[in-house]
């Protein structure tokens, strides 16, 4: 029993090789992008139009992507690292730059978002931006009027006073697990500098951090959006699009919850997605034209539409769902601009201390 | 027994099997092949895993320095060597984090191994005692699982056990709660996942020592006198040790380095050496700590459990 069927998986794992031998004398392209990150009819439209078949994979956090990148191999031929990430990788040999003669569609870009991402990446010289957008507060508006008595959330304060967090408690609150947005968030609350490596700054953020530590559920960075449309929790902080995602599920289950967004008053920090291509790449034109399809204006807009975040493509705009143009959580206006922040990647001693601070908020050890 | 037929080849043989060279050849590689399969899959990976753990970061690919590729010259062969150091292990001791991480995984594998001895023992048992007729059908429902993926069946629990889940429901249907169990992104639900996903393992071994059981020593027993307790702690049990120590190092040495379950069901305070293996590996870039975690959880699991090995083989000489 046990060899028969040892030798069934032996006979269809090649079977699977063989299939993978035959498809690469076709034109494909393989992408690893962000779970919940794309139309999926993007992907069939580009295959209708240039030919070329593309292999979908998915990850859901930035730590994940860099260590196979700095494991090398990965058979990838465009990922979509963030920012800070981008900019290590770029400084580890990991990246290929852009042939920017395949990619004529790059004058659709808008310099505004250009000029920030040029801080990871000078020039822009090894990415493109597919999205960018804040880290803010997602909550279900129902819920958190019965627990808090407020109409609306608008300061981090929510967030960073026990007091409030314990009555959140009740129904449920889950943050995002990723150091490097939480901590500058809480540094930022505190009126420091949220791109701080100040041994003493961090060490006080994570004095608020661990004062609201018993209130918060679950520290994870995608489980948030079901939690929130399914009504399991009353607040997550997490990703701007990822919200809009949960509200639009909760609006489809039509089970009464509503999910709302906010960039506080205090400001939030602005990140960036964008799309390289590692040195190893085996399909490197094919990634090219995939890269040069995603920044055509109309293709941006398709992207943007359906996953609810800003793109860095100022051509798109004019064809924009004037819900999302119009949205300031999403494109935010210029005062709120004029709040949000960047931060830029640790060097190692700091990364250090940023973890192990972050260990001992989300464990407690 | 590698002995035994080595020696026997060589002894004069009965009339109808004459030793060949083929034959003595063929022995031999019968107890190569574990071996060159150990050295392959066992001990290469290790050496390369604890050279990594001598190394130190770098900003590169990958992302520790230095590497030993095949064209360096002798000089530089050496030269890397002497590079490597220590460092990593002394990290370990200086921080409480991983002797912590490592204490608490321990514990939360040995309890949720003798909570699935408690409910493996009682359903091996019964099956062993069924009817020759229905047993393999029990047997396959033990392996059942196996064919939804684990992923899925973990997953599964997160339905069950959150505060809308099905548990919930049906407690407060039934009138016996009121309020909804948090039951999701606890300890207990980590033991639940854990429980649940390796109780097969259990449940195997168990059986296939209780099988072989000659039940009329039990009979024997009682008639004798003895309780059914008695007769169970006297007999059964003993009888059932080998099967109980299979099954419960089948549990404890994955179940101590479980990553799965505790990330998937556990809540962020759950603080275990495969997360604590996963924030070097990931977060930090540390692949030389991590590394070094990995090799220092190797030695805390195997060397204890090849001392417990040498210890049973000689008990079990004795008993002889």
């Amino acid at each position: 029993m046990l060899r028969k069927s040892t030798l069934l998986t032996a006979v269809s794992a090649l079977a699977a090789l063989w299939t993978v031998a035959a498809a690469a004398q076709d034109k494909v392209v393989n992408v690893y992008n962000w779970s919940d990150y794309i139309d999926d009819t993007i992907l069939a439209d580009f295959t209708k139009e240039t030919g070329i078949k593309v292999v979908y994979d998915v990850f859901d956090s930035n730590e994940i992507l860099e260590t196979k990148l700095l494991a090398g191999g990965t058979g990838y031929d465009v990922v979509v690292p963030s920012g800070a990430f981008l900019s290590r990788q770029i400084e580890a040999g990991v990246f290929q730059k852009l042939d920017k003669a395949k990619l004529p569609n790059i004058s659709n870009m808008w310099d505004v978002v250009a000029t920030q991402t040029a801080k990871y990446d000078p020039d822009n010289a090894y990415s493109v931006n597919y999205m960018w957008g804040t880290t803010g507060i997602g909550y279900n508006v129902k819920k958190v009027k019965e627990v808090l008595g407020v109409d609306k959330i608008d300061s981090w304060k929510t967030i960073f006073d026990p007091a409030a967090m314990a009555k959140l408690n009740e129904c449920g609150v889950y943050m995002l697990d990723a150091p490097q947005e939480i901590i500058p968030t809480a540094l930022n609350y505190l009126g420091l500098n949220p791109d701080s490596r100040d041994q003493a700054e961090i060490a006080k953020a994570e004095e608020i951090l661990l004062a609201i530590r018993p209130f918060v559920r679950k520290f994870h960075s995608s489980e948030y959006i079901n939690a929130l449309a399914n009504g399991d929790i009353c607040l997550a902080v997490g990703w701007s699009g990822d919200m809009f995602q949960a509200r639009d599920r909760a609006a489809e289950a039509d089970q009464g919850v509503e999910i709302a967004y906010v960039i506080p008053n205090e400001g939030a920090e602005m990140w960036f997605d964008q799309l390289a291509i590692p040195a190893d790449a085996k399909h490197v034109d094919e990634a090219h034209a995939f890269i040069n399809y995603i920044m055509k204006p109309e293709v941006a807009a398709k992207a943007s539409n359906y996953v609810f975040y800003a793109n860095g493509n100022k051509a798109s705009q004019a064809v924009l769902d004037k819900e999302v143009l119009d949205d300031p959580s999403i494109y935010p206006d210029e005062a709120t601009m004029a709040k949000l922040f960047i931060t830029l990647p640790y060097d190692s001693k700091t990364q250090r201390i940023i973890t192990r601070t972050w260990t001992k908020i989300v464990s407690g050890q | 027994m590698s002995t035994a037929t080595l020696t026997s080849s060589n002894a004069p043989a009965p009339a109808d099997v004459k030793p060949t060279l083929l034959n003595a050849l063929t022995s031999r590689l019968v107890i190569i092949v574990p071996y060159v399969w150990l050295v392959l899959f066992f001990l290469v990976p290790f050496l390369i895993v604890f050279k990594i753990s001598l190394s130190q970061t770098a900003i590169a690919m990958p992302p520790y320095a230095p590497t030993f590729t095949l064209g360096d010259g002798i000089a530089a062969f050496f030269s890397n060597l002497r590079q490597l150091s220590f460092e990593n292990y002394l990290w370990l001791t200086e921080d409480a984090l991983y002797f912590n991480a490592y204490v608490s995984s321990v514990v939360i594998a040995g309890i949720s191994t003798f909570l699935a001895l408690l409910i493996g023992f009682p359903i091996a048992y019964g099956m062993a005692r069924a009817p020759l007729t229905i047993r393999p059908l029990l047997l396959m429902l033990v392996i059942l699982p196996f064919w939804t993926s684990f992923l899925i069946r973990v997953y599964a629990w997160i339905g069950i056990l959150k505060p809308e889940g099905l548990l919930n429901q049906f407690l407060i249907w039934t009138g016996l709660i009121d309020q909804p169990l948090i039951i999701l992104n606890t300890h207990s639900a980590i033991f639940i996942g854990i429980v649940y996903s390796y109780l097969p393992f259990m449940v195997l071994p168990l059986y296939s020592t209780l099988e072989k059981m000659d039940f009329s020593l039990i009979e024997a027993a009682q008639d004798l006198g003895c309780t059914p307790t008695r007769a169970f702690w006297k007999i059964t049990f003993p009888l059932a040790l080998p099967g109980v120590v299979a099954g419960c190092l089948l549990v404890f040495i994955p179940a101590t380095g479980e990553f799965v379950i505790p990330d998937l069901l556990g809540g962020s305070q759950t603080l275990m050496i495969g997360k604590t293996l996963w924030n070097e590996f990931f977060s930090n870039r540390d692949w030389p700590v991590s590394s070094a975690v990995a090799v220092i959880l190797l030695l805390l699991l195997v060397v204890p459990i090849m001392i417990f090995q040498q210890a049973q083989a000689k008990a079990q000489e004795q008993g002889r």
